[in-house]
């Protein structure tokens, strides 16, 4: 029986779900024209009153919002209440400048608590479960925004949060830890951790592993829920959105993640163009906030590709579904002109068999030429006293890429633990270029 | 009749056969015979050892990824055609060398050929059957 935190609105027919949309956007938009100068000069540069929104659809008539936008206005300039409302702030690390701040008011943080729960329902946790929250705890939404939600829940959370990898195993032991929250790389860190150490996970408690924060792909599922003996779902979230809690898998859905779309509206656009795409098709994901007060945005491009899937769902919310992140506008290379996304090469490595999920990728342009190499921790599974065995199995690694990406790399075999862990998001790209 | 070997994979870079030859010497591992083969990007270290599973432990709780594998030492007297003689012989019997590399014993007298065949029974039969001498582990170790 699929458990809900909220049945009557996960679960509300789409009709009555969109006029609840509607009557949220206008009044955000009101709220945010009157409140916050900069929107309201995008607003009138681009022709655009809060009047004009008088459907779902009108809301292509509104400006994009972008990180830039954020970054010009930092730390506070985009908050639509004064800061003596203003409960909480997160931030994002900026790699370039300066970072990204958001702000909650108490209603904010009640809102996602309430989404945190709702995530972590679908997931099937309950307030009886011990939950092992290895997001970090700071500024990064993940560790206290999962945190808050695990409380509202009812369950118990333990705060781990990142690093120090060998206690943490001992506290899944001790503490019998249940469901467990984590980057997907630093699960694999753990699953690696726990082997050295000849902890079988069939003995932990482990049921369920929530996992967001970066991209990964479905033979990276497979391999988390096979070395960790768990079922492997995905959470997605961002903290110019909320945080975690955004879009959530469900248990019985074969794909994807339902957005939680009384809160936030989605749109699929052409990251090129700007222009809003067919129903189903793939592009940038748009997010608009429906009920946030101290930090509301407007169609905010969060620059991970993905597609909306409205068919009906077998565990019964009728919140529309979002593909599983494959990649990000900003991590897609451009190798000798074609479009890579570390996700595919990824989909590569794990799908060839006793290859370790840690990896990566080093581009480097010689000349006037791009190259890139993608470099690959030889395990026991793989390891040969023959010299052949191994040249063939390079061979065979990078004929598979260049099937599925159209351009040639070259594989380099390393040794084991050569490639550093990840104690949060993982490194996978390391671009030597100076474009 | 097979003797296990230590194969042990090595990124070409400087200092690794160093730290792996100055780890077996810490556990006190006498090291019977090695061969490196090596391409641009790697290495394989074989090596033959006194002590196997202490050498494996050892290059494993050291970040190694190591394989044991079976070979087979065959014993020739150390003179001009010893290994032509058994080269000749594999070659009748259709025998396919993935890779060989030989040592010289402490007498002198005799040469160890140690072999990676892709058919080891049948190598095994067809030396036995010729007359060769195949030494087992604690033989090579005694030697």
């Amino acid at each position: 029986m699929t458990l809900y935190w909220e049945e009557e609105i996960e679960t509300l027919p789409r009709v009555g779900l969109e006029s609840i949309q509607l009557k949220r956007l206008q009044h955000l938009v009101a709220r945010v024209y009157k409140t916050v100068a900069p929107y309201r000069e995008k607003m009138d540069a681009a022709g655009v009153k809060p009047k004009d929104i008088q459907s779902l659809a009108d809301l292509t008539k509104l400006p994009f919002t972008v990180k830039e936008d954020l970054r010009d206005n930092y730390p506070f300039g985009l908050f639509t209440v004064p800061m003596d409302q203003v409960v909480r702030v997160h931030a994002s690390s900026g790699t370039t400048g300066k970072p990204t701040v958001v702000g909650y008011t108490k209603k904010d943080i009640k809102t996602w608590s309430g989404l945190m729960a709702r995530a972590l329902t679908c997931a099937g946790a309950t307030s009886s479960d011990m939950i092992h929250n290895a997001y970090g705890y700071g500024l990064f939404t993940g560790g206290l925004g999962a945190h808050y939600g695990i409380e509202r829940l009812g369950a118990t959370v333990i705060p781990v949060s990142g690093g120090n990898t060998k206690r943490q195993i001992t506290i899944m032991k001790d503490f019998k830890s249940s469901v467990l929250l984590a980057t997907p790389s630093y699960a694999l860190n753990l699953a690696e951790t726990m082997n050295a150490l000849g902890v079988d996970p069939k003995s932990l408690s482990l049921r369920v592993g929530v996992f967001g924060a970066e991209p990964w792909s479905e033979n990276m599922r497979d391999e988390v829920e096979r070395k960790l003996n768990i079922k492997a779902v995905d959470i997605y979230g961002l903290s110019e959105v909320i945080g975690p809690g955004v879009a959530m898998q469900c248990l019985e859905g074969e794909k994807g993640l339902h957005i939680f779309e009384d809160h936030f509206l989605p749109e699929i656009i052409d990251p090129d163009t700007g222009e809003v795409l067919p129903l189903g098709e793939k592009g940038e994901l748009v997010f608009t906030t429906l009920t946030k007060e101290a930090f509301p945005i407007i169609r905010y491009r969060t620059k991970d590709i993905t597609r909306l899937l409205y068919d009906e769902c077998a565990c019964g919310r009728t919140m529309v579904r979002m593909d599983k992140v494959t990649g990000r506008t900003d991590d897609m290379l451009i190798i000798r002109g074609v479009n890579v996304f570390p996700s595919q090469i990824e989909h590569v490595l794990m799908g060839t068999k006793g290859v370790e999920p840690h990896y990566q990728i080093v581009v480097n342009r010689e000349g006037n030429m791009d190259t890139m190499s993608v470099e690959v921790e030889v395990s026991e599974d793989i390891f040969s006293d023959e010299i052949k065995t191994l040249e063939n199995l390079n061979k065979r690694i990078q004929m598979d890429i260049k099937d599925m990406l159209g351009v040639s790399c070259r594989v380099k075999l390393v040794e084991p633990k050569s490639i550093q862990r990840s104690e949060g998001k993982a490194q996978r790209v390391i671009d030597n270029r100076n474009l | 009749m097979r003797v296990e070997q230590i194969a042990v994979f090595l990124e070409n870079k400087s200092g690794r056969l160093a730290e792996i030859t100055a780890k077996l010497a810490e556990e006190n591992i006498n090291i019977r015979a090695l061969s490196v083969a090596d391409t641009a990007d790697f290495g394989i270290l074989r090596l033959i050892v006194d002590d196997v599973e202490k050498a494996k432990t050892t290059l494993k709780s050291n970040g190694f990824t190591v394989s044991v594998t079976n070979v087979i030492a065959v014993e020739v007297a150390d003179k001009t055609g010893g290994l032509a003689g058994v080269l000749k012989t594999i070659e009748e019997e259709k025998l396919n060398v993935e890779y060989m590399y030989a040592f010289v014993n402490q007498s002198g007298e005799n040469a160890v050929l140690i072999f990676r065949f892709d058919d080891m029974d049948k190598a095994i039969e067809a030396l036995q059957r010729t007359g060769y001498a195949i030494l087992s582990g604690e033989e090579i170790c005694s030697l």
